[in-house]
């Protein structure tokens, strides 16, 4: 009896097509793809990207020493075009993930969102549409540049980001309306019960590893602020006045452009591990809340559960080590990222058996 | 719903509601004028060395510095905000597992929620000619958002919540 009204309420928290089994395929598949995505992007733009960069810094200090001003804008145009390849790129991958992220959230608020069944679903389509638009306009942004844009400075592709991007902020705007909704006691109520709040092994260790993972974080957030911030800065301007003030030594200015892309180097690892511990601390604490929803063996879950939290901390500190290291901890940190990529997938299976043992169990109701 | 749960997902929802108009405003009014200045500063600066114009140079550096000084804490404050108020909303989901009396899990969601606003209200001060109170806020705001979570990690670590 007990089971039959527990396996009832798990339908129907987790409805065939409903809201919140679109947010929740939707948000894992695009915290995933978006993850991959950095991976790819690890391995194949980022260091390559940042060498052409310092080869167009280079040109631009020799055509100093040569007094060729023409030739030092060129380099700069050359340097700004490689630095918008870079910022769409970590961009697209940052809001494919921050997208997902929303996702999740919007499941777990689904039973407080007091709108008809039919406009949550609605809803929960549009954001899943605007939250992969959104990466992939950004990503496109690079490469359409302005060609055949009725515009002077927006291009085809922006148009389709900040398109996407309004979407977004009109789907939360219609979620903010049912939950205003439901503290005010109106509306079509709450249609799915809330998330079973079972205190298994797998949650808590979820809670507490994200929480610790995400505390990791802000700590040394906290020390790179107050050691690294202001070096770093102080650092960038005596470097470029090296470099401003060299007077034709192909060998000095050779030193300071390769202490400039070390400096760069220095920064993007600190603040990527500390960005990354961050998330993944987040994702884990939102990953808590489906367990109920991930039907697997209690080994596997365990499983997932651990090669999830693994991954998580591997990332980051081979992140760190990477100057240290060189590729090798470059290496470790990509297969620090897959061991996250391949968790989720992992539970996004559990998740998508679950949903075929509830439709089972409707249909048999029937 | 608690009192510290409330805390934490009302708190959560209005500061990720304050921060996407900020950041709003600053990515409309504010942040295209300053990439241009700070990429033009540095591209000038190069410029005037190479035509040997020394003075002209050294001033088009500062301005790269000032402006990357308060870009840098600009894009910080608004992310910060951003994302420490996603993480008390998720965290109010949840937050009564946190095995701790009612009181405490007040204490530590209050904690959260004003270091949450204080430290990059001390970091967006950097940037208005108040670096000293701004960099104290900042310390103080994260220290008190290190201790909350903190005391999350354990009170989750700990049994069944009281």
């Amino acid at each position: 009896m007990a089971m039959s009204t527990e396996t009832e309420n798990m339908g129907t928290t987790f409805a065939a097509m409903g809201a919140r089994r679109l947010l929740v395929f939707g948000g894992i598949a695009l915290i995933a793809t978006g993850m991959l995505f950095g991976d790819i992007f690890a391995v194949f733009v980022l260091h390559q990207n940042g060498g052409q960069t310092g080869q167009a810094l280079l040109a631009a200090a020799q055509a100093v020493a040569a007094r060729d001003s023409v030739a030092v804008k060129t380099a700069f145009v050359s340097v700004g075009a490689l630095l918008e390849d870079r910022g769409t790129k970590v961009n697209a991958h940052v809001h494919m993930i921050g997208a997902g992220y929303l996702a999740l959230m919007l499941a777990l608020i689904q039973p407080y969102v007091a709108l008809s069944v039919s406009a949550k679903k609605l809803l929960a389509r549009l954001f899943l549409a605007g939250g992969l638009l959104l990466p992939v306009g950004i990503f496109l942004i690079h490469y359409v540049g302005l060609a055949y844009s009725p515009f002077l400075v927006i291009g085809w592709a922006s148009i389709l980001a900040d398109s996407a991007g309004a979407l977004l902020i009109i789907v939360l705007v219609g979620e903010g309306w049912g939950l205003w909704n439901y503290v005010r006691n109106r509306g079509a109520g709450p249609v799915e019960p809330d998330l079973p709040k079972e205190r298994t092994w797998e949650r808590r260790v979820l809670l507490s590893g994200g929480t610790a993972l995400m505390l990791m974080g802000f700590i040394y957030g906290a020390w790179y602020a107050g050691a690294n911030l202001y070096e770093h800065e102080n650092r960038e301007m005596v470097i470029l006045k090296d470099l401003l003030d060299q007077q034709g030594s192909a060998g000095d200015v050779t030193v300071s452009i390769n202490a400039y892309g070390m400096l760069q180097a220095e920064k993007a690892v600190q603040i990527a591990a500390h960005s990354h511990i961050i998330e993944f601390g987040l994702l884990a604490v939102l990953l808590s809340f489906l367990q109920p929803f991930v039907f697997l063996s209690e080994r596997w879950k365990r499983i997932w559960v651990r090669v999830l939290l693994a991954g998580s901390v591997i990332l980051p500190a081979f992140v760190l080590l990477e100057l240290r290291l060189g590729l090798l901890a470059g290496g470790i940190a990509d297969a620090g990222g897959l061991m996250v990529v391949a968790a989720l997938v992992g539970m996004l299976f559990g998740v998508v058996r679950h949903t075929g043992s509830v439709d089972a169990e409707a249909g048999k109701a029937r | 719903m608690s009192k510290a749960r409330k805390l934490l997902i009302f708190g959560g929802a209005l500061l990720a509601a304050f921060s996407m108009l900020y950041g709003l405003h600053y990515a409309v009014f504010v942040e295209h004028q300053t990439l241009d200045r700070m990429g033009g500063s540095l591209s000038s600066a190069f410029s005037h060395a190479a035509d040997r114009r020394w003075d002209d140079s050294q001033r088009a550096l500062i301005t790269y510095r000032e402006t990357k000084y308060d870009y840098v804490r600009q894009v910080d404050a608004h992310s910060h905000w951003i994302g420490l108020a996603m993480l008390m909303i998720v965290l109010g989901v949840v937050f009564d597992d946190v095995a701790f009396g009612e009181r405490a899990r007040w204490a530590i969601a209050l904690a959260m929620l004003v270091g949450s606003i204080v430290f990059p209200l001390g970091v967006v001060l950097q940037t208005a000619r108040m670096a000293s109170l701004g960099s104290a806020l900042a310390i103080a705001g994260s220290a008190l958002v290190i201790v909350a979570l903190g005391a999350t990690a354990v009170g989750f670590m700990r049994g069944d919540a009281t």
